[in-house]
C-alpha cells in the first residue's frame, strides 16, 4: 500500500553516518553494490560498465564537499548519501501502484519490483536522490537497508548489519533503532547532535548525520620534530658499538 | 527536469482534448450545437484522438507498460493513480455523449446533460494531471498554485481555440462569433497565468540550499569538491537537466508569441475582416489553432526544462 503506515512504526531502523571520520574511500558504496546485486533487488544492472560513460544502479554514493567560511577557513567533508528511510516518505505516497511501501514493523522503505510500472514518479518525489531506475528491467530500485542481511538467520549475529556498515574501514556508519532512545545509535545522535538532511522538505528522515567535530586550533608551537641523523658522540652506545666507533675514528 | 517528448505530448494533447470536449458539451448543453452526425464524428474523433494518443504516449514511457493497470489501485494517496482513474471514468459520459450524437444524431436534452457531466469530469481529470506535478515538493517550480491554474486554463484555452477552428471549418459562422469572446478571454487568461507562473519561479525564492542538503552550512558555504561518479547517472540524466537562461528567455517568447499572441491576432483579424464562411477564414482559424498548440508545446517543454529538482543540490547546484 502506498499510504504510509497508519500507526507509526514501533522500530525505526536506520543509519547514523559520522561525517567526522568518513574518509571518502567509497568502500560502503562498493560493498552495497556487491551485496545487493545478488540480494533482494538483484541485479543492480550496469550500463556500459567498461565504456567511456559507465552508468548503473547504485544505492549509496559518496560525495565530497568543501566548506568555506567568512574568515577563509575551509574544510573538506566526505558525504555518503543513501536512502534516509523517511517517516513521511513522499516516494511512497506518490506511487500509483503500491509498489513503493514503508514497512509497519521497522519503518524500512522498499519497492516491490514485481508490481512497479517504472513511472519514475517516486524518484521525482525523493528530495535526496535515493532511488535508482533500472533501465534494463524497467523498474525502480533503492536501498533496502539490507533487509535480506539484517534479519538473515543464516548469518552470525554480528554480521546482521547492513553491508555498508560492516564494511566501513573507519567505523563511520552505524545501524540501529532510532526510535529507541536507549539504543547506541540514539545515544550517539544525542551526544554528537546528529541532524537530518533538508528538514524543510518535511520528509522526516530517520537517518542522521553526525557533524564533523570542531577543528583543533593550534595553540602551542607544533612545528614538526626534525630527526637528527648525525651521531656526534658514541658515549651512550653499547660496548661493541663503542669499540667499532673508536676503531673507525682512528 | 528532463523534458521527455512523451510526457510533453501527453500533457498538451490530453489538455487540448479534454478542453475541446468541454466546449462541445457546453455548446450542446446551451443548445447551439447542430446535431449533425458527421460533424459530431469529426469533432469527437479529434477530442478522443488527442486524449487517447496522449494517454498511450504516457503509458508508453513507463518502464513496464504491460503493468499499467496497476496504477489504478492507489487513489487514496497518489495523484497519478487518481489521474488514471479519472481518465477512465471520464470516458463513460464522453462515450455516451458521443454515441448519442454520432449514431443517433442527438446532442440535446439527456445527451447534453451527460455531456455536461463529462465536461466537469474532464476538468477534474486535467486538475489531477496538474496535481501529479504540483504535489512534488522536491520541485519548487511545480509545487505552487500556478501549476494547477496553468494546466486548467491552458486546457480550456486550447480546447476553445480548437472548437473555434472546427466550428469555422463546418461553416457555423454564428457559433464561431459566439465563441470569439470566450476564446479571447481565455487567451488573455492563459497568458496571464503563464506570466504569473514564470514570475513566481524566477522570483528568487529559495526552498533548499546546498547547505541544508548537506547540513554543512554551519561551516560556511558548501561547494562540491568531487563528484561521486565520473559519468552522469540516472539522477543527473533525469533531474539534472539544465537549460541556459538566455535560451529559456528566448523560448519563453516563442511560447508567448505562438501560444497566445498570434492566435489572438489571427482570430481577431479574421473575425473582423473576413466572412467566417470564406475558405480563407477557415484556413486562418486552423492556423490559429495550430499556432496555439505549437506554442503550448514550447510552454510545456519549458515547464519541464526550467524546473529544478532539489537533488541537484548534491551535485553542485547552490540553491533551488
Ligand atoms: S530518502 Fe528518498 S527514497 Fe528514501 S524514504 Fe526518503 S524520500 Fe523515500
Ligand atoms: S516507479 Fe514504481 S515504485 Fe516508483 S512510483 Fe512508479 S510504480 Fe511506484
Ligand atoms: S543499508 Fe544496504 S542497501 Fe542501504 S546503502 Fe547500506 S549497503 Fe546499501
Amino acid at each position: 500500500m502506498t499510504s504510509l503506515p497508519k500507526t507509526a512504526p514501533k522500530k525505526k531502523l536506520g543509519l547514523v553516518i559520522d561525517l567526522d571520520i568518513c574518509v571518502g574511500c567509497h568502500a560502503c558504496a562498493v560493498n552495497c553494490k556487491e551485496w545487493n546485486t545478488s540480494g533482494k533487488s538483484a541485479p543492480l544492472t550496469d550500463l556500459n560498465p567498461h565504456g567511456k560513460d559507465p552508468d548503473g544502479v547504485w544505492f549509496n554514493r559518496i560525495h565530497t564537499y568543501e566548506t568555506m567560511n567568512d574568515t577563509g577557513e575551509s574544510r573538506t567533508v566526505h558525504f555518503p548519501r543513501s536512502c534516509l528511510h523517511c517517516d513521511d516518505a513522499p516516494c511512497v505516497t506518490v506511487c500509483p501502484t503500491g509498489a513503493s511501501y514503508k514497512r509497519e514493523e521497522d519503518g524500512i522503505v522498499l519497492v516491490n519490483e514485481d508490481i512497479c510500472i517504472g513511472c519514475k514518479l517516486c524518484s521525482w518525489a525523493c528530495p535526496y536522490g535515493a532511488r535508482g531506475y533500472d533501465e534494463t528491467e524497467g523498474v525502480m530500485k533503492k536501498c533496502t537497508l539490507c533487509v535480506d542481511k539484517i534479519y538473515n538467520k543464516n548469518l552470525p549475529e554480528e554480521s546482521r548489519v547492513p553491508a555498508c556498515v560492516s564494511t566501513c574501514p573507519t567505523g563511520a556508519r552505524h545501524f540501529g533503532d532510532l526510535n529507541d532512545p536507549g539504543s547506541d545509535v540514539s545515544k550517539l545522535v544525542a551526544a554528537r547532535e546528529g541532524y537530518a538532511l533538508m528538514p524543510e522538505q518535511d520528509t522526516k528522515p530517520v537517518n542522521r548525520y553526525l557533524p564533523p567535530r570542531p577543528k583543533q586550533m593550534q595553540t602551542v608551537d607544533q612545528t614538526p620534530r626534525a630527526l637528527i641523523h648525525e651521531d656526534t658522540s658514541s658515549d651512550a652506545a653499547p660496548l661493541l658499538a663503542r669499540w667499532v666507533d673508536k676503531i673507525l675514528s682512528v | 527536469m528532463h523534458p521527455a517528448k512523451s510526457v510533453i505530448y501527453f500533457t498538451v494533447a490530453t489538455g487540448a482534448g479534454y478542453g475541446l470536449f468541454f466546449w462541445l458539451a457546453l455548446l450542446a448543453f446551451l443548445g447551439v450545437l447542430p446535431a449533425d452526425k458527421f460533424m459530431g464524428f469529426v469533432m469527437l474523433a479529434i477530442a478522443f484522438g488527442l486524449i487517447v494518443t496522449g494517454l498511450i504516449s504516457y503509458t508508453g514511457h513507463l518502464g513496464r507498460p504491460e503493468r499499467a493497470w496497476r496504477a489504478l489501485s492507489q487513489w487514496r494517496s497518489s495523484w497519478l493513480s487518481r489521474e488514471g482513474i479519472m481518465a477512465i471514468l471520464t470516458f463513460i459520459p464522453m462515450g455516451i455523449f458521443g454515441i448519442y450524437w454520432v449514431f443517433l444524431g442527438q446532442n440535446t436534452g439527456f445527451t447534453a446533460l451527460v455531456g455536461l457531466v463529462g465536461a466537469g469530469m474532464a476538468l477534474v481529470t486535467v486538475f489531477t494531471t496538474s496535481m501529479i506535478y504540483a504535489s512534488l515538493k522536491a520541485i519548487p517550480a511545480w509545487y505552487n498554485i500556478w501549476t494547477k491554474i496553468g494546466y486548467l486554463v491552458l486546457s480550456l484555452m486550447s480546447g476553445a481555440v480548437l472548437t473555434l477552428a472546427l466550428v469555422s471549418a463546418f461553416g457555423l459562422d454564428e457559433l464561431a462569433l459566439f465563441l470569439l469572446l470566450p476564446v479571447a478571454v481565455l487567451l488573455l487568461l492563459g497568458l496571464v497565468a503563464k506570466v504569473f507562473y514564470w514570475r513566481h519561479i524566477h522570483a528568487g525564492r529559495v526552498v533548499s540550499t546546498a547547505e541544508s542538503a548537506t547540513g554543512l552550512g554551519r561551516f560556511g558555504k558548501v561547494s562540491q569538491a568531487a563528484s561521486p561518479h565520473s559519468a552522469d547517472n540516472y539522477l543527473l540524466k533525469e533531474m539534472g537537466f539544465k537549460i541556459a537562461r538566455k535560451h529559456a528567455a528566448k523560448l519563453r517568447w516563442i511560447a508567448i508569441v505562438f501560444g497566445f499572441v498570434l492566435p489572438f491576432a489571427i482570430i481577431g483579424l479574421t473575425a473582423n475582416f473576413i466572412e467566417i464562411r470564406d475558405l480563407a477564414a477557415q484556413i486562418f482559424m486552423g492556423i490559429a489553432a495550430a499556432s496555439c498548440i505549437l506554442g503550448l508545446v514550447f510552454e510545456r517543454w519549458l515547464f519541464f526544462a526550467e524546473a529544478k529538482h532539489v537533488v541537484t543540490l548534491y551535485y553542485g547546484e547552490t540553491k533551488v
